[in-house]
């Protein structure tokens, strides 16, 4: 018998962790994977949600959310590679050509 | 019901001439120009006598509607004329006399290389001023107070390549804006508390309001902003300053605009408004002093004058402090008369001085003159004519009129009197001052053997003179015709102490007498009702009284003459020896009492001072400028410090986004919470 | 929890990788507590299994070391942490006031995968359908991106 609050706060905590990774590390695959995490936060609380109302959909969201973390996954490696390629960093600091 | 008498064609014909020769002058032939300006000119004069020989037949007065103008609110002005005895006068004097100096100037002008552009201007002229006259409302009346303005102003600085012309022509066109800022106000308080401008709105409306007596009111302050506005066009104390400079102009400017009718629309208008006058005693006994004042002062002034034309223009500023004078102290038609006199002899003398200028090719310093009147006998024994009227010689025009504002003015105080009589003594001695040094004795000058530099005033530089001689008839009949005038032309007023049946008076009596407010007869100048009931009405106290007083102006005028014969025929070197020994008076008259001086020092200067300093350097500068240039300059810096957010670091656009979406959830917070 | 905190301490992306994969995995673990099976098999085979092999697989690719100091945005910290904590705390107290003490029972989700294949090939089929073509686009995405440019000039030619 756990309270909803308590799912939603882990939920939410993930999330912050998540932002957190994505605000203070400077390697570019450990932020993807901060986003990652972000998105885990995310369903972690559709589940909840879905339990509490007793409503499958919530369940079908999940998958969704999970097949397009998958494909956004490989794109984004995809870049990261093609980055590496030109810059020879993994630095997102030194990826900085768009400055004004 | 009156028939139509196409009043508008009046001062429509002349800006036709005006139009035509403006615009297609330039390459037309001087004989072109001068018919279609003389043409029209004389249609204008031609209209105006078939208007007066149909005058006795017309309902008075006359009104023509044209068309709309102004329809705002409750405020309506049109375009509208209107024609009474007072309009006709100035209407054929001013047609006839523009009509006569048109044809002297073919003259005076035909060496000029801007021919066209003189005709231009003076056809332009005489239509601002026809509608000025024949205007239904002052504000029509206000087109045509401007428009002769900018004709003066254009005129004055003909010659705009010379310095001291151009210079003349502004400061004719600024001191009379500042007489004109009185009119507006003026006209303001007019619409404000009679909801028109239209002149038998105004006066209908006027009629029953009673004379401002203890306190000063309403009709006060219309009248003497309306002074202020004459006190600029005509000329009067404080605002004169123009007039000596604008013999700038050419000669016959001088004679038109600035002696016989720019400068009386003054007199003029403060006659039309005579209604609110009569209704405002302060304003008229201002009306008064400003005219005896200014009329004793400028002939003061004209005493030691050198140049021919300055003497004559310091002797109209003079006389139109007659005109006011008399208008001050209730005597309108009086005024009217010598008005009319007034352009005839002044009209005269100028155009006779321009003869003389002519004649010793440019030269205007009397100094420079004398014995002329062997040589230009046409033009010497006109202007002699016109002396003797100007000086009050009984049986001249300007004895008739300059008698009966004398008389009138007395009835309302003696000090007018006296001064009035002391300023006819100073003018006639100045005037044959003038008659003496250009005539008579030797001829001091340097005309007899050809030019050299001596073309410095006119146009007549390039003339190959050969000497001094008389002016084409072209000038001279029109100097002859306005003679006959200046003799002539008193009969019409003769009074009745004299024997005649002072037919002017009477016929601009239905004008002047028909709105007296309650209580004043004949609106003297500062009478208590108390005192006038126990006088009564005295407009004529006794016909040997009257004699008595023309008895004495004739010997002011005399004694005038004799006194310039002696110092300027008699015994030439006397003058200098008495400047001398006066030292201290003649030196504040040669320098006009140092009125310029003192203007410039602290009007001009401070004005300018002020204007370059607060309005340019500060204002303009500073304020404006740096505004424009600020708010450019900060919106640079504005997206000089907003790109750094652009930095093309992940890192920070994210953390732009937190801090944002952090925002959103605090705001939807909160509006869940305040639920 | 931990996981979570982990991810963000370790300074090797590799250590950050491992401690996400045990992130994943208690995740799956709170998914069967609620009786979401389905669920909790997909994210152990997708994500943890898939995806995370994936973050590995290009961390060993590229030799990605530890990171370096470098000087980072200012923004991102001054603004953005506050920002993140201050948004999770008003959310954390806006779940804490609202849900109270609700309680979900331990396996509660109605679970058969029967009944999620109905739903999936039902009500949801368009979506279903549209994430398919959105891998595939992603495959051939990466394809394209991570092709070495010479060989892409070969393929081309």
């Amino acid at each position: 018998m756990v309270p909803l609050s308590y799912y939603l706060l882990l939920s939410g905590f993930l999330f912050a962790c998540g932002v957190l990774g994505f605000l203070i590390k400077r390697n570019i695959i450990t932020i993807f994977m901060s986003i990652e995490l972000m998105l885990n936060g995310v369903n972690l609380s559709f589940v909840a949600f879905a339990a509490h109302w007793h409503v499958l959909a919530g369940q079908i969201f999940v998958f969704f959310v999970m097949v397009v973390a998958a494909a956004e996954a490989a794109v984004g490696l995809a870049i990261i590679i093609a980055v590496y390629r030109t810059r020879e960093t993994l630095n997102v600091d030194q990826v900085n050509l768009l400055k004004l | 019901m009156n028939p139509m008498l196409n009043l508008w064609l009046i001062p429509i014909l002349p800006l036709a001439g005006a139009a035509i020769n403006g615009f297609l002058g330039k390459k037309s032939s001087r004989q072109a120009v001068t018919t279609i300006a003389l043409f029209f000119s004389a249609a204008a004069f031609a209209m105006a006598l078939w208007v007066a020989m149909r005058f006795s037949s017309l309902s008075l007065p006359y009104h023509e509607y044209l068309a709309h103008w102004i329809r705002s609110g409750s405020f309506s002005v049109d375009f509208e004329f209107y024609l009474d005895q007072l309009s006709l006068v100035m209407l054929l004097v001013v047609s006839g006399v523009g009509f006569l100096i048109h044809i002297y100037s073919v003259g005076y002008m035909w060496d000029d290389p801007s021919y066209y552009r003189f005709f231009t201007y003076l056809n332009l002229f005489m239509f601002f001023m026809l509608t000025l006259i024949l205007a239904g409302n002052y504000l029509q009346m206000f087109i045509g107070w401007e428009g002769v303005g900018l004709a003066s102003y254009l005129l004055i600085g003909f010659w705009f390549t010379k310095d001291s012309a151009a210079s003349a022509g502004k400061k004719a066109f600024i001191v009379n804006r500042i007489g004109d800022f009185g009119f507006l106000i003026a006209l303001f308080l007019i619409i404000k508390h009679f909801g028109s401008l239209n002149f038998d709105r105004v006066f209908q409306s006027v009629l029953p309001l009673g004379a401002e007596t203890a306190t000063a009111g309403l009709l006060t302050a219309i009248g003497i902003l309306l002074m202020v506005g004459a006190a600029g066009k005509s000329a009067q104390i404080p605002l004169y300053v123009w007039l000596p400079d604008a013999m700038e102009g050419p000669t016959p400017v001088s004679a038109l605009i600035h002696a016989a009718t720019m400068v009386t629309a003054g007199v003029y208008m403060v006659s039309r408004s005579h209604m609110i006058f009569e209704r405002a005693p302060m304003a008229l006994t201002v009306v008064a002093i400003i005219g005896t004042l200014t009329a004793f002062f400028a002939a003061t002034i004209g005493i030691t004058q050198t140049d021919i034309k300055k003497v004559l223009a310091y002797s109209t500023v003079s006389q139109l402090g007659y005109m006011f004078m008399a208008c001050g102290v209730g005597a309108f038609s009086a005024g009217i008369f010598h008005l009319m006199t007034h352009a005839f002899f002044k009209g005269l003398l100028f155009l006779a001085a321009g003869s003389v200028i002519h004649a010793v090719g440019g030269e205007q310093d009397m100094r420079k003159m004398g014995g002329l009147r062997t040589k230009i006998p046409w033009t010497f024994w006109t202007m002699t004519a016109g002396t003797l009227a100007i000086a009050g010689i009984p049986g001249l025009a300007g004895f008739f009129s300059k008698d009966e504002i004398l008389w009138r003015a007395y009835e309302a105080s003696w000090v007018y009197w006296l001064v009035g009589l002391v300023t006819a003594f100073v003018t006639s001695f100045y005037m044959f001052r003038l008659w003496f040094m250009t005539f008579f004795g030797e001829y001091r000058g340097e005309a007899e053997s050809g030019h050299g530099g001596l073309s410095a005033h006119d146009a007549h530089g390039a003339h190959g003179h050969g000497g001094i001689h008389e002016s084409p008839r072209v000038m001279v009949i029109p100097l002859v015709i306005l003679a006959i005038l200046s003799v002539v032309g008193g009969y019409v007023g003769v009074p009745g102490s004299l024997g005649g049946s002072n037919h002017f008076d009477k016929f601009l009596g239905p004008v002047f007498h028909a709105g007296a407010p309650a209580g004043v007869q004949n609106a003297v100048g500062e009478k208590s009702a108390s005192e006038q009931e126990t006088e009564g009405p005295e407009p004529k106290t006794g016909a040997s009284t009257e004699l008595l007083f023309t008895g004495i102006s004739v010997l002011a005028a005399l004694l005038g003459f004799t006194l310039a014969w002696q110092l300027y025929y008699r015994n030439p070197q006397l003058p200098a020896k008495i400047a001398a020994s006066m030292q201290g008076a003649y030196q504040a008259l040669a320098h006009k009492y140092y009125v310029d001086e003192f203007y410039g020092a602290f009007l001009v200067k401070p004005l300018i001072e002020g204007s370059t300093r607060i309005l340019w350097q500060g204002v303009d500068r500073k304020i404006i400028d740096a505004a424009v240039n600020d708010a450019g300059d900060g919106a640079r810096h504005l997206s000089d410090e907003a790109r750094h957010m652009q930095s093309g670091n992940i890192r920070s656009y994210a953390g732009w986004i937190a801090a944002g979406s952090a925002v959103v959830i605090a705001f939807m917070v909160w509006m869940a919470v305040s639920r | 929890m931990g996981g979570a905190v982990n991810l963000l301490a370790q300074r090797h992306p590799i250590n950050s990788a491992l401690s996400l994969i045990a992130v994943m995995a208690a995740l799956a673990g709170e998914y069967l507590l609620l009786g979401a099976e389905f669920v909790a098999a997909v994210q152990v085979i997708v994500y943890a299994g898939a995806v995370m092999v994936l973050f590995v697989f290009v961390i060993m690719l590229l030799n990605a070391g530890e990171e370096e100091e470098t000087k980072g945005s200012r923004v991102a910290l001054l603004l953005g942490v506050p920002g993140v904590l201050i948004g999770s705390v008003l959310v954390a107290w806006v779940v804490l006031r609202s849900s109270g003490t609700e309680t979900v029972p331990i396996g509660a989700l109605p679970g058969p995968p029967t009944e999620i294949a109905q739903l999936l090939f039902h009500d949801f089929l368009l979506p279903f359908e549209v994430t398919s073509v959105l891998i595939l686009i992603a495959i051939m995405g990466a394809v394209v991106l991570a092709t070495k440019p010479d060989a892409a000039e070969r393929k081309a030619n």
